[in-house]
């Protein structure tokens, strides 16, 4: 088992032809991923490296059967590309791009509620479940198959986080990107729900950043969990009101600190660390 | 991107809300020459800065000559930094009761968010929460009549304010849709003469939309060092301690920020070169860096899409370029780890493996040891 992606996930990749697209493309084929169709509004009807393009996810859903895409297009075009990919009938779609217009993000996630989609950024890394599947951009090399459920907003973090992980011994069930942008589709709430009942998870880490309350949240479903939790939480350093680098990433009106997320997640008996490389020992201790 | 109070105030004029009069003046004959027709009236700095008006960006003329005097004592002040160079003559209006009403997003409701309060004319964070009214609107099926109606009625307000309020309420919503605005704000909203009218208006347009906005004209925020790296394409953010920093991606960079405040050194920046920076914007980035004449300088790298080598060469250049005369402390590891360790040490630099390692001789060499 894993979450959201795994070795049954079929993959269309929308804007595969491009830079990024294509390039992505060949990483996860190569990480094993099932990747059955690409789109591309110019290069539809060849193939490109064996996996046909077709012109609509549509098409690639009924002539390949897929039932997830990750979406490469600018950001101008991402809510319908998004759109497209919920109404064909994926039920995940992940949002690489950065700087999608926050409203659209605001729809795409109401559209995805309504369809029962889940959408996993924008602005993430990904999803992998090592061993098995990736959906995302994430260097496949860091990652081991194993007990740990590790979601994170920030990319680079949390393959620093996965990298020590894996050389402590401890592989990874699901690793998953939320996503830097103010509004995202899975937040660490809905995913922590599906590591608690997914067999494979033994125990969770959470790499929160200052702004936006979803660690907040998060502890309260934390505290009716019976997996174990550790927290590394980025941002003690960053003054308030600037924003650093991610939208999501800014502290306003004495919401979003470090300390009411901090004293949350403790209060519902998470392992909060200091540094980011406290945490493979952490979560060897509580696996012991 | 913030905008300019006059320019907000017409985005509300242009969807139906009422504003007071007002005209856009760049020098004193303009401004007498307005107060021929809005009379009295308040001169407005034009800044992007809060506390205009205790900081004596704004002032009040009751005929055209005052209106030349004060014109001429704001144009050309440097108010917070930021020198003005426009303002705005707007008509006074006499304050009977004063509302506030926004609308925003709210990133964990995930939908817009409208916040209103008969308690106006101050900092919404001063208002007890018993007197805000909040409301959620689903923006695939937008504002309807009825919630309007039932926050002016929340609000406490009754009869013809309460349907002037909803009405604005409805109109304010569409501007937050039609501008693509993180935030649009009245406050206060008052009541003049039985009629409600914005008298201060804000209006931040998300950057992201910006696109979809070619309209408007672009107001640059932040320090020149600010600018200037915004110009090489990477997130930059001025800092008051005297490490310089560079990592890669937006969460690493402020774990590095963190790691070095840990070991009791100050970050003199926050730069994040990005998840796959190639050679020449991260050696820009390095001179950038040089510049701030720091005591020391950390470059903390975990190669994902970022290679190493690309990272290693671009620190070369800027050496060979214009040289690095402080101590510099660099952390590789990830994708091409092993060329870019050799392409370092060939030039004499040792990279360091660990995170915390890395860290704490970065602080050392800075003379700032906890």
């Amino acid at each position: 088992m894993a979450i959201i992606i795994d070795q049954d996930t079929r993959v269309v990749v929308q804007g595969m032809t491009g830079n990024q697209g294509s390039f992505h493309t060949g990483q996860m084929v190569k990480y094993g991923t099932n990747v059955v169709a690409g789109t591309s509004p110019n290069k539809y009807g060849q193939d490109h490296d064996g996996i046909p393009v077709f012109a609509s996810v549509r098409e690639a859903v009924l002539e390949r059967g897929a039932n997830a895409s990750i979406v490469f297009v600018p950001a101008a075009f991402a809510k319908d590309a998004a759109f497209e990919a919920i109404d064909a009938g994926c039920k995940v779609v992940v949002m690489i791009p950065e700087h999608i217009p926050v409203q659209d993000s605001i729809l795409i996630v109401e559209y995805a509620r309504f369809r029962g989609a889940k959408v996993v950024g924008p602005n993430t890394y990904g999803v992998i479940s090592p061993g098995k599947a990736k959906m995302g951009i994430m260097p496949n090399h860091i990652y081991a198959p194993g007990p740990v459920g590790l979601v994170a907003r920030s990319g680079t973090l949390s393959y620093e986080i996965a990298a020590a992980l894996t050389q402590a011994g401890l592989g990874q069930s699901t690793a998953i990107g939320m996503g830097g942008d103010p509004v995202v589709g899975q937040v660490f709430n809905d995913i922590l729900h599906q590591f608690e009942k997914d067999t494979e998870t033994k125990a969770c880490v959470l790499v929160g950043e200052i702004g936006g309350s979803a660690e907040e949240e998060a502890a309260e479903f934390i505290k009716t969990m019976t997996k174990p939790v550790v927290a590394y939480l980025a941002g003690r350093a960053a003054p308030p009101g600037k924003r650093m680098g991610h939208a999501g990433a800014i502290i306003e009106r004495g919401r979003g600190t470090l300390e009411s997320k901090r004293k949350a997640l403790e209060a519902a008996g998470v392992t909060v660390v200091e540094m980011p490389w406290e945490v493979a020992p952490a979560v060897k201790k509580l696996l012991g | 991107m913030k905008l300019y109070e006059y320019l907000a105030k017409g985005r509300l004029k242009a969807q139906g809300i009422p504003v007071p009069p007002g005209v856009l003046c760049r020098t004193p004959d303009e401004v007498a020459q307005a107060l021929d027709e809005i009379c009295p009236a308040a001169v407005k700095a034009q800044v992007l800065v809060g506390g205009r008006g205790k900081a004596g960006g704004i002032k009040f003329a009751t005929n055209p000559e005052e209106g030349r005097k004060v014109a001429s004592e704001i144009l050309g002040m440097n108010l917070k930094g930021y020198t003005v160079e426009q303002v705005y003559v707007e008509g006074k209006i006499d304050v009977e009761r004063e509302f506030y009403v926004s609308v925003t997003v709210d990133r964990n409701a995930r939908k817009p968010l409208i916040m209103a309060s008969s308690h106006g004319g101050v900092e919404i964070e001063d208002v007890e929460d018993k007197y805000i009214v909040r409301r959620h609107v689903d923006e695939a099926f937008g504002m309807q009549g009825y919630l309007a109606r039932d926050i002016a009625a929340e609000m406490g307000l009754e009869g013809d304010i309460a349907k002037q309020v909803a009405v604005i309420l409805q109109k304010l919503y569409e501007v937050f849709r039609a501008e693509d605005a993180e935030l649009v704000e009245i406050n206060p909203l008052v009541v003049s003469g039985g009629k409600v009218i914005a008298a201060d208006a804000r209006l931040n347009i998300d950057d992201a939309a910006l696109f979809r906005h070619k309209d408007l004209p672009t107001v640059a925020e932040g320090t020149e060092l600010e600018l200037k790296v915004k110009e090489i394409g990477l997130a930059f953010v001025q800092l008051d301690g005297d490490i310089a920093v560079m990592a890669n991606g937006a969460g690493m960079a402020m774990a590095t920020l963190d790691a070095l405040q840990h070991f009791g050194g100050k970050p003199a920046n926050f730069l994040d070169a990005g998840g796959g920076a190639s050679v020449e914007p991260t050696a820009q980035a390095m001179g950038v860096l040089v510049s701030m004449k720091p005591k020391a300088i950390f470059v903390n790298i975990f190669g994902g899409i970022t290679r190493c080598d690309d990272v290693a060469n671009a620190i070369v250049q800027a050496k060979q370029t214009q040289g690095i005369p402080v101590p510099l402390v660099v952390r590789l590891v990830g994708t091409n780890e092993q060329q870019g360790v050799e392409i370092l040490r060939r030039e004499g630099i040792e990279a360091f493996r660990e995170m915390s390692e890395a860290a704490a001789k970065a602080v050392e060499l800075a003379g700032e040891v906890r």
